[in-house]
């Protein structure tokens, strides 16, 4: 059935950011700890699938020469939406994530799918592919903070993991260690699929 | 301080001490994507030193004579990034127009400096007020925006210079392309981390 096919794709084989490579910064930013991770997940999944419903619906009334403001000023919309909402219910993950929340609006995934997806497929499968790359994209988050909490902090979503004795590598919650994390798993993936082949 | 101070402060902080790209992680995705080749990594990076001075100075003006008085403050991130849409669009027309050869060289990647999120970071960044309290007034602002572009670039144009040796190396085959790329942010970004200890 392609409902599923659509929502599944996006988990594994067409991963925004292990196979399509895109949404770097917020991937980065934001995956200092599970928690962290887990709520960058949440919030850009929420847009990610709105903006589809929606731009899948209006696709027939929008001009084509003006879709891309459109699709931004659906995206936007949602984004304050969830900004708003996070600031008031969950003001402590709103405030550790900071910048990246109103930075969701140039998430090239949500743009992206927008383009590449809801603009041309009718609302059940653009929902069923937001929800997808929105689960894909928050596993991705997950799998690499999952690695930088434990290495940089020794716990795992706050819950101790690593005997006291361990010293925590700060270096892998810091800058340097997200691009170094990021990358060894990009290779690993690459490496994953030539064995395929 | 003195004005001059002030401005000093601003370009090492925002070049070395918080770079956009090592330690924001801010404009990952031009980062990584043009930074094969030095002359289109050149041409990106002026590109987005203008967008961004310009964005810089629009958003701070908007915000602080539309938005702030008539409390529409929950609109700034659909106001900002409308803003920068404009913009980016107008660029794209003066580059076509004047630079053809380095429009072709930038393909795709000028309109996708309307969704690199250093434009609007350092829009929204220049009305956060700073770890004191304070924010920036309409001239440091600007000079924010500007120097935080010159330190993207900067960082671009050496990504760039090492690619271009990276490519003469033999290494793994699943090493290619990004995430050779990523490690080798890493190892930049903790060579930036240093500039951390600075006292300014």
């Amino acid at each position: 059935m392609s409902f599923m096919k659509e929502l599944t794709k996006g988990i594994i084989k067409e991963n925004p950011i292990f196979v399509i490579l895109l949404g770097m910064c917020p991937t980065l930013a934001t995956s200092t700890s599970v928690n962290n991770a887990i709520g960058m997940g949440a919030a850009a999944t929420f847009v990610l699938v709105c903006s589809n419903i929606i731009i899948s619906l209006i696709k027939g009334v929008t001009p084509d020469k003006i879709r891309i403001p459109v699709y931004v000023v659906v995206i936007a919309s949602f984004v304050s939406i969830v900004d708003m909402a996070m600031a008031a219910f969950v003001p402590d993950l709103h405030k550790s994530l900071g910048l990246f929340i109103p930075l969701i609006v140039v998430n090239c995934i949500i743009l992206g799918r927008a383009e590449a997806f809801a603009s041309k497929n009718n609302m059940l499968n653009s929902l069923a592919d937001g929800i997808g790359m929105g689960l894909g994209f928050t596993l991705a988050l997950v799998v690499v903070a999952t690695f930088r909490e434990i290495l940089g902090n020794g716990t795992w979503a706050g819950i101790k993991v690593l005997p006291q004795s361990y010293n925590p590598m700060l270096m892998a919650i810091l800058a340097p260690g997200a691009f170094i994390t990021l990358g060894l798993l990009m290779a690993l993936m690459n490496l994953l699929k030539e064995r395929k082949q | 301080m003195s004005t001059l101070g002030q401005i000093f402060v601003i370009a090492i902080s925002a070049i070395f001490v918080q770079n956009f790209v090592l330690s924001r992680f801010l404009g990952l995705c031009p980062y990584l994507g043009v930074s094969k080749k030095m002359d289109s990594a050149f041409g990106m990076g002026m590109a987005v030193i203008f967008v961004m001075t310009l964005a810089s100075a629009i958003t701070y003006l908007i915000n602080s004579y539309l938005l702030v008085p008539y409390n529409l403050e929950y609109l700034r991130t659909l106001a900002f990034i409308l803003t920068i849409a404009a913009l980016v669009q107008f660029v794209e027309m003066v580059i076509q127009k004047n630079a053809p050869a380095l429009y072709k060289s930038l393909g795709v990647y000028l309109p996708l400096i309307t969704t690199n999120c250093a434009v609007l970071g350092v829009a929204i960044l220049n009305i956060t007020p700073l770890a004191d309290g304070s924010t920036y007034n309409f001239g440091l602002a600007i000079l924010n925006g500007f120097f935080s572009g010159v330190g993207f670039t900067f960082v671009l144009l050496a990504m760039a210079g090492i690619r271009q040796r990276l490519e003469l190396v033999d290494m793994p085959k699943s090493m290619h392309g990004f995430a050779s790329g990523l490690i080798l942010a890493g190892i930049m970004a903790l060579a930036f981390y240093g500039f951390m200890g600075l006292k300014i």
